[in-house]
């Protein structure tokens, strides 16, 4: 039987070349952290992302469960090594942030090509043939020959890769795995996105204000008892959260101030200025008081 | 099954237990929450919990695999109750179990801390005269009313031992 795969997605580089952190860059109006989450998260059991110690308290990563390096300093092989030890018996499906191409169907292939009696399963490089270790399924059996190789003094997950028992796939979508490093190769890889989701109609789902849109609202313990109702179906221009809440707190009598709450959209901790998109479902938090 | 759950009947306190034995540890800490039957002063008759369920299960998750990492658990598990609770019973269980005590000690400790921080969870209140209120809210309210600007709400008095999360902690 072959062990549980949860989801990995690695955020802890330094993104010295690009001199930004490669996770915020956005594709079609999303944040490259969110949308490649977003694919991991349906093929998983559990996704989680990877993240450096100093990082844990980032906003965009901390929406996301982390596994923190225990290892520090000694790059992706550290996240993979973290995850491991977490979860031992846990086969992990590793992506790297900068993959902005990567799709459902490479990952799909990936899963169904998963050889749980190997070490690890990746792609051949298109560019030098060896493996791909940054979209690869480690399997438990990885953890002690990583440690060793890590205590050996080696870092590089692809030469470890290399030098291991892997099943090896030919990339069906070639470019699937080609990352971005530089800024010109996020300025090339961006316009890219703009043009495919114009073509698309304006798909990707970033709206205006002045465009109606409709939206979910749910009221829990003192704002649900303050509204009336536990939760409603809302058109609104509002662009934000923050404008979302001064509409329903005028229509509805809501009493608490904005400082009060913390805003959830789409069952994730979000920010007070995040844009709002049709068949949003939005939450406003009062002060919690678990225990 | 999930580490971190949601239950609307009593606890088992011996099946969540038997859930972390592991050979491999020689450590089990656990933490129960109680039902108190004061608060501020005041006789509290039960208590009602309600919560957003999808994003406190989720954020409970990675509170407990913030936990296994950070000090090496072999197993930690949390259950919160939900409904209506009578005086006594337990509205919440942290168990951890670790290699050695220090790490099971301080896992439960770090656990029943960020949850009562962090999770959608709110927890009503039911006075002896027939009040009620929604614990943190009303005196969150108060102290933004009556304090003036430069007193954050945290001045307030913390009778109970619950934070105020209303703002992003983390």
């Amino acid at each position: 039987m072959s062990a549980p795969l949860y989801g990995l997605l690695l955020t802890g580089g330094r993104s010295r070349r690009m001199q930004r952190d490669k996770l915020t860059l956005e594709y079609g109006g999303q944040p490259q952290l969110a949308r490649a989450m977003a694919l991991l998260e349906p093929l998983v059991e559990r996704s989680f992302i990877s993240v450096r110690a100093d990082q844990r308290d980032d906003p965009q990563r901390s929406a996301f469960p982390c596994i923190t390096d225990v290892l520090p300093e000694i790059g992706p092989i550290g996240g993979i090594h973290a995850a491991l030890c977490t979860h031992p018996e846990t086969a992990w499906l590793v992506l790297a942030g900068d993959l902005p191409f990567l799709n459902t169907a490479t990952l799909q292939q990936l899963i169904a090509a998963r050889a749980p009696h190997r070490l690890a399963t990746a792609f051949r490089s298109r560019h030098d043939g060896k493996p791909e270790p940054l979209c690869a399924i480690f399997e438990p059996a990885s953890l002690s020959p990583i440690e060793a190789w890590i205590a050996a003094g080696q870092r590089c997950p692809r030469d470890f890769l290399a030098h291991s028992d892997v099943e090896l796939l030919t990339l069906r979508d070639a470019r699937a795995l080609d990352n971005v490093n530089t800024a010109a190769e996020y300025l090339q890889a961006r316009g890219e996105f703009a043009e495919r989701s114009a073509g698309a109609g304006n798909s990707a789902g970033r709206t205006a204000a002045g465009v109606k849109r409709r939206l979910n609202i749910q009221y829990f313990a003192l704002l649900r008892e303050q509204a009336g109702r536990s939760q409603e179906s809302v058109t609104s221009e509002a662009v934000d959260a923050r404008a979302l809440y001064a509409e329903l707190s005028a229509a509805r009598g809501l009493k608490l101030q904005p400082e009060q709450l913390r805003v959830a959209i789409n069952e994730a901790f979000a920010d007070w200025s995040q844009v709002l998109s049709e068949g949003d479902t939005v939450v406003f938090l009062p002060p919690v008081a678990g225990g | 099954m999930s580490l971190f759950r949601f239950s609307s009947t009593a606890l088992d306190t011996a099946a969540l237990r038997a859930e972390l034995t592991d050979p491999g540890c020689g450590a089990y800490a656990a933490f129960e929450g109680w039902v108190r039957d004061n608060n501020d002063g005041q006789r509290v008759t039960r208590l009602e919990y309600e919560a957003y369920a999808p994003l406190a299960a989720r954020e409970g998750e990675r509170i407990i695999a913030e936990a296994v990492s950070r000090f090496g658990l072999r197993g930690a598990l949390c259950v919160h109750r939900i409904g209506a609770l009578p005086l006594g019973e337990i509205a919440v269980w942290v168990g951890a179990s670790a290699p050695h005590r220090d790490e099971a000690f301080r896992a439960c400790r770090y656990i029943i801390d960020e949850v009562k921080h962090r999770l959608p969870i709110w927890k009503k209140e039911y006075y002896e005269g027939g009040d009620s209120g929604w614990v943190n809210c009303e005196r969150c309210a108060a102290a933004v009313v009556h304090a003036g600007a430069d007193a954050a709400p945290s001045a307030a008095p913390e009778t109970h031992g619950h934070g105020h999360a209303h703002g992003p902690r983390r």
